[in-house]
């Protein structure tokens, strides 16, 4: 009979700061990046891809490029054995262009060689002649019909309308505006990569790659390849950030085609030029909204159109439209509304999946509404808000009700109470004024102001999809073992994973066991959803495994299970003196069970767009306070405070984390991000020209996390990973507003926005 | 390749020898595909991101900037050579326990451009250390528990005198 000995240090639980398993190596430069793979005999691969925007391809020859020393294999669209397309939502992308290229940067043939710089020259050795043709790249061109179809599907991707309440309701007061968002980047510092081993018989491949879904990967690759999934094989690989990045095909196809082709393994890797072109954005949108208001402020009805433009092909234009729309209302009580929303297709890059996913675009719309409403009646920011504020039980413009716990005007109010930084005058640092090192400011000419943004944010997937999540836990010897196809791209679900089974198993030691296709589904690392689902699983398995442990202990000992309960590391009678370390009550025993978490049902819209169809919501408050040299268009953003519903914390370095680095991306959307569009070209596909927020662009953070229990979510924790890089853009746009009184509509607020 | 170059490059303080390579490889390229050092990480080949920062003769580069075949009369030292073997060095320890590291692609050109720093001026201002890291660009963190984590590590040296 063991007895159990006192915890003396605290154990990694959950709720405790747990560090990253992978932190020592990450520190050291040993963790290995799928771009630092390598097999023996492997060749290097590269894409060809199109100059133009929209044109008809007349002719491809690829004979000089395999005349040249150390080429080995050259493939096209010819050369793709199953299917030709691929896609999220709809197949409609091709592996390679066959007929038309639809935007710059589309991939038309893809060469293996001996050397990076060999692919290179190949690449330039491909000739291919064009029918070069008037690219579509207004997006109102594709809602009126003014463009000929692009694309065999049409050029409206999807339209939806939200039809609520009273459709004539109004108030004394009416706002409105039309708001533009640029096309954001994902910018992860990890490049696309991926290393792929053909089976020695041929029949089959390996591939090892940088995703956020291998089983989603794994489908589509399958399909195009025509190989039964059994033959395809994929291990998650390094990921350096993804953001929504991966959630696409990029590399993944032609890797594996060339591998096959060439009978040796296959490594791609692409430049930051391709990277820009190889995966697709964060939607740019129009959007129009008028709020109908009663002398209060309280929103009596919203008008809205939804205008996203989804680039060449569909890849999550349709969820991203619906999460717009769904969200046109904000945090707020509204019963009547009438939405209309497009995402269409046009010649420019493909957009899809960028965190926040369409309710970071919806956001900077209603925020900048709310902020017209307060001017209009008189009224703070923070009480126009707090008067509109929703609560439990509300009816949403879909019909829906809020069952999600929603602390909003917590998160407002708690937000408010953070301390302001010390004010301009006392700033002695030139440095930290707007501009920085380059001194063009003085101080006297600066102004500050501050702004509010607050957002609400579904998680999980919608519309009936049901993106559940699989894991195993095996307990054998005191030391549990975990396996899922989780993607750990950053966000630190490899600590969360070990904290769930130390807290449910009362063990210390965890093996997280390779990430891969061996085991059911995780669905994606993607919208905020993986604490929730791959938590859920990891959780449920550990549960079962538990449940089998005291069934053991209790047959051993001759008690009750029911009475059984882990304590610390042991298990422990609850009604009697009865104890036993889990280490000794495993020996020599094996316990496995597997274990997939499905959240609860969603449906989908019906044609006034009215359902059940999300799963969940989170909430989140931003107050920005922001200099600006009103002569130069210069923004420094010097503090965000923020409240964030976060249901529970399960690590508090982790959630800092995920706040901190989403307020960055938010900031960047609203003052320097921005992929420049001319003609349906790419103008800037460079870190040179396309501006990320550096350490002398972060602001003071002042986070405050709203702990609220969420009855729904497994471990009572929602998902924390979007909230805050969606209302902190609209915050900062409302603040540079305020500090020079001028209305802005347009994000990123550049400094002509400001100055001209 | 045809245009074959043979060198030597001192990294790390030792000796490595180049062979078979094309001349038009950076520094960068061989470190990782020749001499099997992979730690220091390639993110936009325009010397913005500082995935890639190595010192070179006691100087912060990004060494996709530099061609290899120029750097044979330097002192090279990268992330490999920062690293010890019995145990993490007190910028890699602040930057695990401060939470410093999420995706951690950043993070070797991080762990050298701080090092170097703190070996220039070892009590920076909170402006030094950003002005010292602005071209290291993390996108996961958003910088935050990198500065707490320079912060630990200077904290730590404070006591340790």
């Amino acid at each position: 009979m063991a007895t159990s000995s006192t915890v003396t240090k605290p154990r990694d639980v959950l709720g405790t700061s747990a560090l990253r398993p992978d932190g020592a190596h990450k520190v050291q430069g040993s963790f290995e990046f799928t771009s630092d793979m390598h097999a023996e005999n492997m060749l290097w691969g590269a894409t060809l891809r199109s100059p133009h925007p929209y044109a008809r391809i007349v002719s491809i020859d690829t004979s000089d490029a395999l005349a040249l020393s150390g080429v080995h294999c050259v493939i096209t669209a010819r050369d793709v054995p199953g299917k030709p397309t691929y896609g999220l939502i709809s197949s409609d992308q091709p592996v390679f262009a066959q007929d038309f290229v639809r935007y710059m940067g589309e991939p038309v043939a893809a060469v293996a060689a001996d050397h990076p710089e060999t692919c290179r020259r190949a690449l330039a050795l491909i000739s291919v002649v064009y029918e070069v043709l008037i690219p579509l790249t207004d997006p109102e061109d594709a809602v009126s019909g003014a463009h000929d179809p692009i694309h065999p599907d049409g050029n409206v991707i999807r339209h939806q309308r939200i039809i609520r309440g009273d459709q004539f309701a109004t108030g004394p007061i009416v706002v409105e505006g039309e708001y533009v968002i640029g096309m954001q980047d994902q910018a992860f510092l990890g490049l696309e990569a991926a290393l792929a081993i053909p089976d020695s018989d041929g029949l089959g491949v390996h591939l090892h790659v940088a995703t956020q879904w291998l089983h989603e990967d794994l489908k589509q690759i399958s399909a195009c390849l025509n190989l039964p999934a059994e033959k395809v094989r994929l291990t998650l690989g390094g990921v350096g950030g993804a953001f929504g990045a991966r959630e696409d095909i990029s590399l993944q196809v032609h890797c594996c085609l060339l591998a096959l082709k060439a009978g040796r393994p296959i490594k791609m890797q692409y430049s930051r030029e391709e990277s820009f072109f190889g995966h697709v954005h964060r939607h740019p949108a129009t959007i129009f909204m008028r709020h109908h208001a009663d002398a209060n402020g309280k929103i009596v009805k919203i008008d809205a159109r939804f205008v996203f433009d989804g680039g060449a092909y569909t890849s999550t234009s349709p969820a991203v439209l619906i999460n717009g729309i769904t969200h046109t209302q904000g945090p707020y009580k509204c019963d009547n509304a009438t939405v209309d929303g497009f995402a269409v297709r046009t010649n420019n890059p493909p957009c899809g999946a960028m965190r926040g996913f369409g309710v970071v675009q919806a956001c900077f719309a209603h925020e900048s509404q709310m902020d017209k409403i307060a001017a209009a009646v008189g009224k703070s920011p923070v009480e126009v808000r707090l008067i509109n504020a929703m609560v439990t039980g509300d009816p949403l413009i879909t019909g829906q009700i809020m069952e999600s716990v929603a602390p909003v005007a917590r998160c407002i109010t708690e937000t408010d109470a953070i301390p302001m930084p010390e004010p301009l005058g006392k700033t002695i640092n030139e440095l930290a004024l707007p501009g920085g090192s380059g001194l063009t400011a003085s101080r006297s000419n600066i102004v500050r102001g501050i702004g509010w943004g607050v957002s609400m944010k579904n998680l999980m997937y919608s519309e009936g999809f049901d993106d559940y999540a699989t894991a195993r836990c095996i307990l054998k010897d005191g030391v549990a073992s975990l396996k899922f196809a989780t993607s750990e791209v950053g966000q630190g679900f490899v600590t969360l994973a070990p904290q769930i089974a130390r807290s449910v198993l009362g063990v210390d030691e965890v093996i997280i066991e390779p990430i891969d296709t061996q085991i059911g589904s995780a669905g994606s690392t993607s919208a905020s959803r993986q604490t929730w689902m791959s938590g859920g699983a990891v959780d449920g398995a550990c549960r079962l495994v538990r449940e089998r442990l005291f069934h053991h202990v209790g047959k051993m000992h001759d008690i009750d299970p029911l009475r059984l309960v882990i304590d610390g590391t042991d298990i422990a009678d609850q009604v009697g003196t009865f104890r036993i370390s889990v280490e000794e009550a495993s020996d020599g025993i094996e316990f496995s069970e597997t274990f997939e978490h499905h959240h609860r049902a969603t449906e989908e819209l019906d044609e006034n767009g009215q359902g059940n169809c999300h799963t969940a919501f989170a909430f989140v408050a931003h107050r920005a306070v922001v200099d600006v040299d009103p002569e130069l268009g210069l923004v420094k953003v010097v503090q965000i405070a923020t409240a964030q519903d976060v249901g529970r914390v399960l690590n508090p370095l982790s959630a800092i984390g995920q706040v901190e680095g989403g307020i960055a991306q938010g900031l960047g959307l609203a003052v320097m991000e921005e992929i420049v569009m001319q003609d349906g070209k790419v103008r800037n596909p460079s870190f040179t020209d396309y501006l990320l927020p550096t350490a002398l662009d972060a602001p003071e953070v002042v986070a405050v996390m709203i702990e609220e229990n969420e009855p729904q979510a497994p471990l009572g924790a929602k998902g924390i990973g979007e909230p805050p890089c969606i209302s902190v853009t609209p915050a900062i746009v409302a603040a540079i507003r305020n500090a020079i009184g001028k209305d802005i509509e347009r994000i990123p607020v550049r400094p002509q926005d400001i100055c001209l | 390749m045809s245009e074959n170059e043979f060198y030597q490059l001192r990294v790390n303080g030792k000796t490595h020898q180049v062979q078979d390579s094309w001349v038009g490889e950076s520094l960068l390229y061989v470190l990782r595909e020749r001499l099997g050092l992979p730690g220091t990480k390639g993110a936009c080949e325009q010397g913005e991101c500082g995935s890639c920062t190595v010192l070179m003769d006691d100087a912060a580069v990004c060494a996709c900037l530099v061609m290899a075949a120029t750097a044979i009369n330097s002192e090279i030292v990268t992330i490999e050579g920062i690293t010890t073997e019995s145990a993490l060095t007190d910028v890699q320890q602040s930057f695990v326990d401060e939470g410093a590291v999420q995706c951690g692609f950043c993070t070797p050109g991080l762990i050298v451009a701080v090092h170097h720093l703190l070996e220039k001026n070892p009590q920076p201002s909170e402006f030094e250390v950003k002005e010292a890291i602005s071209g290291n660009i993390c996108r996961c963190t958003g910088y935050g528990r990198v500065f707490a984590a320079v912060e630990a590590t200077i904290r730590s040296r404070n006591v340790e005198q």
